[in-house]
């Protein structure tokens, strides 16, 4: 049983898509096992400007996606790398206990996202 | 909202003259306890052997060879562990299909950890056992071959005559699990040449808790697992539960009796159904055989999505259906019989079931492909695999969840 809050991000996903020229994109996940994640975001000025995801994966996976993306949305790239899964997982009123790796998931996609961006913007 | 129920796999609705008679057990002075001498007992005791009788007409047994279960689960374990301690002197070695229900399956598998040696045979494509494969997996100390009739995830109907037959030039004891074939298909136990018969009542409109395991007379079994008092002929203690029994028999009845009607009506759903989205989707493969299948049974790998995530999407639709996804099984595996048909794992994790049912009209198969196109498209789109990328498995992170996990 899922939450409101996870149903309503599983049918009204926010900020899906993809970025054309992304600053910074995360992957993460395996099609094996059942959950793929990929977030784009924009930066200006150390701060994440537009996000976007795409997500193959169950409800908890998508709702998930969408729900990093709305926290993420504004914040400074230090302050969205303190994300964590459990704060992803506690905004969405909480997750089955089985469902708890797609919050996993979500963040990592995020902190991937901001570190490929540092990656490619560091000299 | 419309409703449209596509999950009899799961569970059926009670029949209402099946409710009916139930009604009549559970109310008036019809609550006596079948093993009691007086009045309100003999009332009880007539109605469960009634009941027997129905049962065992269904299936061609004689009544003395049906004993009353809680449901498949129990008349499955109740045979197979039954079977394995009685003949632990002649041998210790058991058979099995590796698309068999955990029922079946995970008995077999504790068996293994208990002195037995099991084999676990593979499938084709489709899901189907062979029967030259059971022939070779057959050794002096086999005791028991047990090989389900139907499968409940792809509805592959089994060779279960021709293992039958194979069994007894053998001398081997055959258990077959019945429990989706029963009342979609004819199960007559001669026909089948098997010894041992799951069925299970609320998968033919009877009610939830009740099923029944048939034992050929003379066949070496004894209750292995549940001591107590002498009920069903010392095959089953514990008061017998008596509605449920009268259901289970009625339900069996009307099974039987409706079956050909029903069968032509759910055919020709099932094919419009499975031509239909056939026809309107693209990366997307019929599972189980394509001719071999229960009359109601229609099941789908859609590629580049996620089982469940189809399942929520339906379920905000009114259609209610189901999917051998890791994510829906609790587990984080995708189900053992599609990855057993050599399903890749990450396919496997797009599959839908749906199971008609008496009830449905076409207006539900039409309903369904209406409601199906947009969510597919919307999954899809939402989705960052595709035909473009395929699915690239070298991406992986790592997450090492799943067992299934190459990395």
């Amino acid at each position: 049983m899922y939450s409101e809050k996870v149903m309503d991000h599983f049918a009204n996903p926010r900020n899906v898509g993809e970025i054309p020229d992304a600053d910074g994109i995360g992957e993460v996940g395996n099609p094996v096992c059942g959950d793929i994640m990929k977030i784009y975001i924009k930066v200006k000025d150390d701060v994440i400007t537009d996000i976007k995801f795409k997500t193959f994966g169950c409800g908890a996976a998508i709702a998930t996606s969408s729900m990093v993306t709305e926290m993420a949305r504004g914040k400074t790239l230090e302050e969205a790398m303190k994300l964590s899964n459990k704060q992803v997982a506690e905004a969405l009123d909480g997750l089955p206990p089985q469902k708890m790796h797609c919050s996993n998931l979500a963040a990592d996609a995020l902190h991937a996202a901001i570190a490929d961006y540092r990656k490619k913007h560091s000299a | 909202m419309r409703r449209v129920y596509f999950d009899h796999s799961a569970t059926t609705p009670v029949h209402p003259r099946v409710a009916e008679e139930m009604y009549r057990f559970l109310t008036d002075s019809n609550y006596g306890n079948p093993t009691s001498l007086h009045y309100f007992g003999r009332i009880a005791r007539q109605a469960v052997e009634e009941a027997r009788e129905k049962v065992a007409r269904a299936i061609g047994a004689d009544p003395r060879e049906i004993v009353f279960t809680s449901g498949g689960t129990e008349s499955d374990n109740m045979a197979i562990h039954g079977i394995a301690y009685t003949n632990r002197n002649r041998g210790n070695h058991i058979i099995t299909s590796a698309v068999e229900h955990h029922a079946v399956l995970n008995t077999v598998k504790a068996l293994g950890k208990q002195g037995f040696t099991v084999t676990i045979l593979p499938v084709d494509q489709y899901g189907m056992v062979s029967v030259d494969e059971v022939a070779e997996a057959i050794t002096d100390k086999t005791i028991l071959i047990t090989i389900m009739h139907a499968n409940n995830e792809v509805g592959t109907i089994m060779p279960i005559a021709e293992i039958g037959k194979l069994a007894k030039e053998k001398g081997i004891i055959f258990h077959t699990d019945a429990v989706q074939s029963f009342g979609k298909i004819p199960v007559n136990v001669d026909e089948l040449g098997v010894d041992l018969l799951s069925i299970s009542g609320h998968k033919f409109y009877g009610p939830k808790g009740v099923g029944a395991l048939y034992i050929r007379k003379g066949t070496r079994w004894k209750q292995t697992l549940f001591h107590g008092g002498a009920q069903e002929r010392l095959r089953r203690a514990g008061t017998e539960n008596v509605p449920g029994i009268i259901g289970l028999g009625k339900a069996a009845e009307l099974a039987v009796e409706n079956m050909a009607a029903e069968n032509e009506m759910l055919q020709a759903l099932r094919d419009k159904l499975i031509r239909e989205v056939k026809n309107r989707f693209k990366h997307v493969r019929l599972t189980g055989h394509p001719v071999l299948r229960l009359p109601n049974h229609a099941s789908f790998c859609f590629e580049y999505i996620e089982g469940e995530s189809m399942l929520l999407s339906l379920d905000m639709k009114g259609v209610a259906a189901s999917s051998g996804s890791a994510c829906t099984s609790g587990s984080l595996e995708p189900s053992h019989v599609l990855l057993a048909m050599g399903i890749p794992p990450e396919v496997a994790h797009g599959s839908i079931r749906l199971t008609l049912g008496k009830d449905n009209t076409e207006e539900d198969v039409d309903y369904f492909l209406e409601v199906m196109e947009p969510i597919v498209e919307r999954l899809r789109s939402m989705s960052p695999l595709s035909e473009e990328t395929g699915y690239d498995l070298d991406r992986c992170n790592g997450c090492r969840i799943s067992h299934t996990c190459r990395a």
